[in-house]
């Protein structure tokens, strides 16, 4: 069922002429959280979309793997990959849990309800806020509900796109704690952020991009938030 | 997380499409009412522009019933699927593990009620404003309305979601659509007129060609959605 590891291989992708990614190569793990750094403009997003499996890539691959059997890229492999990205992917029309409920039904998750219910509980998302349309949430509101519909299926692939944008800092708190939680689980979280403090306790993996190439890979155990100020300037400015 | 295999079988996600894009509809009317004020505009100019002898021109029926019903149509299906670019929804549809074809279906759905709603307005209207009284006939031009409304919805689904990452699509959209629209368009004029003058076996030759073309443009769409939407 889960994933257990991703493999990106020499993976390039072009806009007409303009390189946005080349030949990058990384491998995310399970029970791991990356954290995928670099400037504007670098590819991070464009990664992103690659992984999630919706943008194509020019070159190279990646592999999905499960146990030690890659995984074709088919329905069934999308229902493992959770994604958070710049725009809500929400319906500002419906409420929290309208948007919630009709996601989760679309994933084919039992009791799409009480599904709802507990991941706005986890998001925190007040009650009287849920029932309300998405289109009147602050920018943080919104963010809560775009991570609760990234987590609707319980994904061993979550993909976050600058999650902490517009969070107030018991938002940002509670994050960085679910990430640690589905690190626990044995999740593969891949984070693009700005948001070096929050991120640094949490990270064992740390990612630079520089325009469409990586420029440093580093594996270790949590990190402290100056270690990763000092790697982003030696290595992303 | 448990999740059931079946459930996200077509039924459901066609369903849940369905009754999504409506819930948001009725939430504002903003689509349904200016397509029914644009169906019914036409109907009300086209009966005081077509005039013979001081009466409105009972021939003129069926190329304003369908000019309604097409131009009103086109403006839903703009919206329908502009809706889906707002949040970035279609993206976050297409990333769920629902057949795709599930997905389009449900769109389908949902334009073709929006299509009959402007109907249910439009042929009354219509009757009305021509002076036209069908008796029994009603019941038959009613089919074949909604035979059109469902013709509309397939073929518009269609281009519809090719022209997805197209820039110009507001314009291009009619363009493409126009032109695989004409057969059907002929048959249900045809069908109307038929039914105007009283010949009902002639309109039945015409509503069973309006359903075939339905058809074909059914299989079609299953062949072109499951290709067509990936980056
Ligand atoms: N659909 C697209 N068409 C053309 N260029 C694009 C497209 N998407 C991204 N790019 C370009 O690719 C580069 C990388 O973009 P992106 O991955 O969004 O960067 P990041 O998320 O790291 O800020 C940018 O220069 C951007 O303009
Ligand atoms: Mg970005």
């Amino acid at each position: 069922m889960a994933l257990s590891r991703v493999a990106v291989r020499k993976v390039g992708k072009r806009f007409g002429p303009y390189r946005a990614l080349a030949g990058v190569d990384v491998e995310l793990a399970a029970g791991e959280v990356c954290a995928l750094l670099g400037p504007n403009g670098a590819g991070k997003s464009t990664l992103l979309g690659i992984l999630s499996t919706l943008v194509r890539p020019s070159s190279g691959e990646i592999a999905y793997v499960e146990g030690d059997r890659p995984r074709a890229l088919d329905d069934r492999l999308r229902r493992e990959i959770g994604l958070l990205a710049h725009a809500s992917l929400c319906y500002g029309e419906l409420t929290a849990v309208e948007n919630l409920v009709f996601f989760a039904r679309l994933y084919g998750v039992t009791d799409p309800q009480g599904r709802a219910h507990a991941l706005l509980d986890e998001v925190g998302l007040d009650a009287r806020a849920r029932e309300r349309a998405a289109r009147t949430y602050s920018r943080g509101m919104l963010q809560r509900l775009a991570l609760a519909r990234a987590l609707v299926a319980g994904p061993s692939l979550l993909l976050l796109d600058e999650p902490f944008t517009g969070l107030d800092r018991g938002g940002a708190l509670a994050l960085g704690q679910r990430l640690g939680q589905a690190r626990a689980e044995g999740a593969i979280v891949l984070v693009v952020t700005h948001d070096l403090e929050a991120i640094a306790a949490v990270t064992d993996h740390v990612v630079v991009l520089r325009r469409g190439q990586l420029a440093h890979v580093e594996k270790r155990r949590g990190f402290g938030y100056d270690e990763l100020r000092d790697l982003y300037h030696r290595h992303a400015d | 997380m448990v999740t059931q295999g079946h459930a996200t079988g077509f039924l459901r996600t066609a369903s849940a499409v369905a009754a999504k894009d409506l819930r948001v509809e009725l939430r504002s009317r903003e689509v349904v009412y200016t397509m029914t004020f644009f169906a019914a505009v036409i109907v009300v100019v086209f009966s005081f522009a077509f005039v013979k002898d001081q009466k409105a021109l009972v021939e003129a029926v069926p190329g304003v019933a369908w000019a309604a019903v097409i131009f009103a149509g086109t403006i839903g299906l703009g919206r329908a699927f502009d809706r889906e670019r707002e949040g970035d929804t279609m993206r976050a549809l297409l990333l769920t593990p629902a057949p795709r074809l599930a997905v389009f279906a449900g769109k389908t759905v949902a334009i073709t009620a929006l299509v009959v709603a402007v109907e249910v307005v439009a042929l009354p209207l219509c009757l009305l404003f021509f002076n036209v009284d069908l008796g029994a006939a009603v019941l038959h031009l009613a089919l074949v309305l909604v035979l059109g409304a469902i013709g509309f919805a397939v073929v518009g689904t269609v281009f519809a979601a090719m022209l997805l990452r197209v820039r110009s699509r507001d314009v291009l959209l009619p363009v493409v659509l126009y032109p695989i629209l004409v057969p059907m368009i002929m048959a249900g004029t045809k069908a109307t007129g038929a039914l105007l003058a009283g010949a009902g076996g002639e309109a039945w030759f015409w509503t069973q060609f309006l359903a075939a073309y339905d058809a074909v443009f059914v299989i079609v769409a299953l062949w072109t959605f499951e290709a067509l939407v990936i980056e």
